[in-house]
């Protein structure tokens, strides 16, 4: 087991020197004059000399890059050319809200779609199946800057039980989370139906049956044990996607999220912390990977044993 | 002789697919005595695994359905009995063994407390003492104790189906249905398997419906014998007589059909034709096609069960007069 | 015996085997073609998407209006007479420039999964083929696969500028990874099939079996993509444009509607809501499609 745990955070720690130089370098290209946006456009030409100098910006690329990754070990993205703090900061401000939606919609949209998605194999081709199936559809394939303004209409504008933009209390986090919790879950429950649907065919499931063992046990224990891995890949890859695309959620519900400081810093040209802020939406997104990674190994025995047998 | 242990009273299975009726079983009737091994033979499709699966209520509905007849077991129907009343047969009573190894054990549970789970089930007894149970289960079949918490794919087809016998004897079964038990094993650990099942059969004195296509293992540990054709059955009686004096047309087409060990043979002599559509039976014999022997009566009706000797009995219009040693 | 008696008896075999050839293949596509009919929804997702197609290439002649035109005496109907989807702000028609738009979404989308298909297939192909080039293919599309789509989108814009070119740059890099995995994952497998062995054994070059061979037994798995990241590419280019950094104003794209009309959302839904509508038709049709696709396409489905 330690085996398998080692290798993968070895590969993680890869994943994410790669995508690091992959954002600077993409940014090293745009980045016109860094110490003449940090002073502004009043500065005199020494002061501004002077802080190339003290920044170290006329270093050829590579050193330019291995101080960057430097400072990441230690938590410095940098300054932010707007406002002058730590890039850092400045994310971390925002990043509590981005991460209460995302965190409480994969919640609720594994509660509502795993439970749903077992419903609908059990009972296949039924009514309930069939209405489930096509509005799950319906809400993967909807985008969800549209679900929000419905859902807003409709709890917000008409029967005004929730408040639509804002963040001061509780409430304001309802339609935000159920909004995503909702599109989560519509992909959860595909992805867990037809899981679900290939696993009760096996054999082992009707032994469990000869055993004389509950059918709700042999669903649940014996079925959806087996059925898990897959869902719960999607709900990482949700969970990875949701924190990049949250600037949709965050512009209709006027949050103060990351994805929106993002945006907001693209239109203004605060590179830094479109660079900083990318970068840790990705190491975030590196890590939810390696943690459903390190799942499996949990989850399914075969796959610790052959990790094992690969070193040897 | 006593109440008899199981009795298949013209059983009738059908399957509805596609709005097709596949007819899988077709008035089986079929006795078990306690503590007898009768062994069930038949080609691929024949119904076998339909009948054993219809005696614990297995059978998958949809698309299955039991049309007709009764199942008794110790005097009681189990087609009239609950979920819950079959539910406490399943795997103490009555317990069943798959055919493939391979799948039939849930793979992300360590063997152990795949036995433990139908002790579990069954006896009162603490998680403690049912572990200790199983791993005595373990000991049983060959397999060391302390494998307990090793997961199915750690083992070989062999063991994993001995660990499936464990579990279907845990819980000391009157009955005992093996499907095709050895079919998908080596033929040397088949060897070893079915004399693992004959001894523990003989130790917990259960009995065994042994569902098999192969003649020889039949052979070896059953006492009796029932040949299954096209969803019904041709022909019954102990493995002597019904190997010595084979009476119905296809039983005397498969044993014509084995290869002997001190006979030179060119060519093997199959049975020629194929066993019908079960979703499209003729009406009367459904061995007729094929057979040498039929005449009209034999494509009008199907033929009941005639007695040529005491307990052995055949299902033929027109079964030959002189028996024919084989 | 010289070359000359050797040379119709190839020819005759050639042009048998290639018949034969062809012959199955007509055979697999009616296959697939009979199984994808049973399922309605599929016929009906087809349908609707060729009723796009000809909205989408007709609109100028099929709208009622000028999606340009700002009528003042007009600004923000809701639907009814004479404006089937009501007008904007601006009093533009709702329904022109919806259809008009479609032509963006149509483009655009159908556009990038096309480049991104052509370039994710020869990588894939390549990659499966070319054990030395593999690592390095591989490695980059899990890089790109890594970055949360959006994200990733947001960066190359910000880095590019914000152009419609861009647009469909930064929508091929999202979507060229998939294809090549895909192809892959499927030219992998055909690969170490025996009749790749023989193929090699007569003596054909790489790009005659890549092309030849392994291509053509790998489209079941790249239709299905296609339709997929062509639903993807949709979303993904909606989305952009809804927070501004895709197709700009005046233009009738669908996301970019959707964002103008948050503001009236209160007062003119419709404004915002109609044209996420589209964008929610198209999508869910070609995943529907894409589902089905994939279905009628398993080989162990064939029950």
């Amino acid at each position: 087991m330690a085996t398998y745990v080692f290798r993968r955070l070895m590969s993680m720690l890869m994943v994410l020197a790669a995508t690091t130089m992959f954002i600077f370098t993409l940014m090293y290209f745009v980045d016109g004059d860094p110490a003449l946006m940090l002073l502004g456009e009043n500065a005199t030409v020494e002061s501004v000399e002077a802080l190339r100098k003290e920044l170290g910006l006329d270093d050829p690329f590579f050193v330019r890059l291995g101080r960057y990754m430097a400072g990441l070990a230690r938590g410095d993205m940098g300054i932010s050319y707007r406002s002058k703090r730590p890039v850092f900061d400045e994310l971390m401000a925002r990043y509590p809200t981005t991460l209460k939606i995302t965190l409480g919609s994969t919640a609720l949209g594994l509660i509502v779609g795993v439970s749903a998605g077992v419903y609908s194999a059990i009972r296949q081709y039924s009514l309930f199946d069939r209405i489930f199936t096509t509005i799950s559809l319906f809400g993967a394939s909807a985008p969800s800057f549209w679900i929000a303004m419905i859902l807003v209409l409709l709890f917000a504008v008409r029967l005004g039980w929730l408040p639509a933009t804002g963040s001061y209390g509780i409430e304001y986090w309802i339609l935000p989370i159920f909004t995503m919790g909702l599109q989560t879950s519509a992909s959860i429950l595909r992805m867990t139906r037809s899981s679900m649907l290939e696993v009760i065919r096996q054999d082992y499931i009707r032994t469990a049956r000869a055993k004389g063992q509950t059918e709700y046990k042999v669903i649940i224990n014996h079925g959806l044990r087996n059925a898990l891995i897959p869902i719960l890949t999607m709900a990482g890859i949700k969970m990875c996607s949701f924190l990049g695309g949250s600037v949709l959620i965050e512009t209709v519900f006027a949050l103060p999220g990351l994805g929106k400081y993002i945006l907001d810093s693209v239109t203004f040209h605060d590179y830094p912390v479109v660079q900083g802020g990318v970068l840790w939406i990705c190491i975030n997104a590196i890590v939810i990977t390696f943690a459903i990674d390190m799942l499996y190994g949990f989850l399914d025995p075969r796959i610790r044993t052959m990790y094992e047998a690969k070193k040897a | 002789m006593g109440d008899k242990l199981l009795e298949i009273d013209n059983l009738t299975v059908h399957y509805e697919v596609n709005n097709v009726v596949v007819e899988a079983v077709t008035g089986l009737s079929l006795d078990i005595d306690n503590g007898e091994t009768i062994g069930l033979v038949g080609e691929t499709g024949a119904g076998k695994t339909t009948t054993a699966l219809a005696v614990l209520g297995l059978i998958p509905d949809p698309p299955g359905r039991v049309v007709g007849g009764e199942i008794r077991f110790e005097g009681q129907n189990l087609l009239g009995k609950s979920s819950r009343q079959m539910r406490s047969i399943r795997g103490s009573a009555i317990s069943m063994v798959f055919q493939d190894p391979m799948t039939s054990l849930n793979p992300v549970i360590p063997v152990g407390d795949q036995i433990m789970e139908v002790i579990l089930l069954h006896e009162k007894m603490s998680k403690a003492q049912a572990a200790v149970k199983a791993q005595q289960m373990l000991e049983l079949v060959g397999i060391p104790a302390n494998r307990y918490p090793e997961y199915p794919h750690q083992f070989s087809g062999g063991m994993k189906q001995r660990v499936m016998i464990a579990c279907a004897l845990a819980c000391n079964p009157r009955l005992l249905i093996a499907d095709e038990p050895t079919t998908a094993l080596d033929v040397t650990i088949q060897a070893q398997v079915l004399e693992l099942m004959g001894n523990l059969k003989r130790e917990f004195d259960t009995a065994m419906l042994l569902i098999t296509h192969d003649l020889g293992v039949v052979a070896d540990i059953c006492e009796k014998v029932a040949v299954m054709y096209a969803g019904t059955i041709v022909e019954r009686g102990t493995v002597r007589n019904v190997y010595r004096f084979p009476r119905h047309p296809y039983t005397r087409g498969l044993f014509k059909s084995l290869p002997h060990l001190d006979v030179d043979t060119d060519r093997l002599t199959p049975i020629p034709g194929s066993m019908p559509d079960p979703s499209n039976l003729p009406p009367g014999c459904p061995f007729f096609p094929r057979c040498t022997f039929h005449t009209a009566e034999c494509e009008a009706g199907r033929p009941g069960l005639v007695e040529v000797s005491p307990g052995h009995v055949v299902a033929c219009f027109n079964i030959p007069e002189a028996p024919v040693e084989l | 015996m010289g070359t000359v008696g050797k040379a119709p008896l190839d020819t005759q075999q050639a042009t048998a085997g290639r018949a034969r050839r062809r012959a199955r293949k007509q055979s697999m596509v009616a296959e697939v073609w009979r199984k994808l009919k049973k399922n309605t929804w599929a016929v009906g997702s087809l349908i609707i998407l060729c009723l796009l197609l000809i909205l989408a290439t007709f609109a100028p002649w099929l709208t009622p209006y000028d999606y340009r035109v700002q009528d003042y005496d007009s600004v923000l109907l809701p639907p009814g007479k004479g404006h089937i989807f009501g007008t904007d702000n601006f009093g533009r028609d709702i329904f022109s420039r919806v259809v008009y738009g479609s032509r963006y979404t149509v483009l655009i989308g159908f556009g990038c999964v096309t480049i991104a298909a052509f370039l994710g297939v020869v990588f894939g192909l390549i990659s499966a083929y070319f054990p030395k080039l593999d690592n390095i293919i591989m490695r980059s599309m899990d890089l790109i696969i890594g970055m949360p789509t959006m994200s990733l989108l947001m960066l190359l814009i910000a880095v590019m500028g914000i152009s419609i070119t861009n647009l469909v740059i930064a929508l091929c890099v999202t979507t060229i990874p998939g294809f090549a995995r895909v192809t892959r994952a499927q030219a992998l497998t055909i690969k170490h099939q025996e009749f790749i062995e023989a193929a090699v054994a007569m003596g054909a070059s790489d790009a005659r079996i890549l092309l030849k061979h392994i291509l053509p037994n790998s489209w079941a798995p790249i239709i299905v993509q296609y339709t997929l990241g062509a639903g993807q590419v949709v979303l993904s280019a909606a989305s952009l444009s809804f927070i501004g950094m895709g197709i700009q104003a005046p233009t009738p794209e669908w996301g970019l509607m959707v964002s103008q009309g948050r503001v009236y959302l209160r007062s003119h839904w419709h404004m915002a809501i109609i044209p996420g509508l589209a964008i929610v038709l198209l999508t869910f049709v070609l995943n529907y499609l894409g589902d089905g696709l994939r279905d009628a396409l398993d080989p162990r489905l064939n029950k």
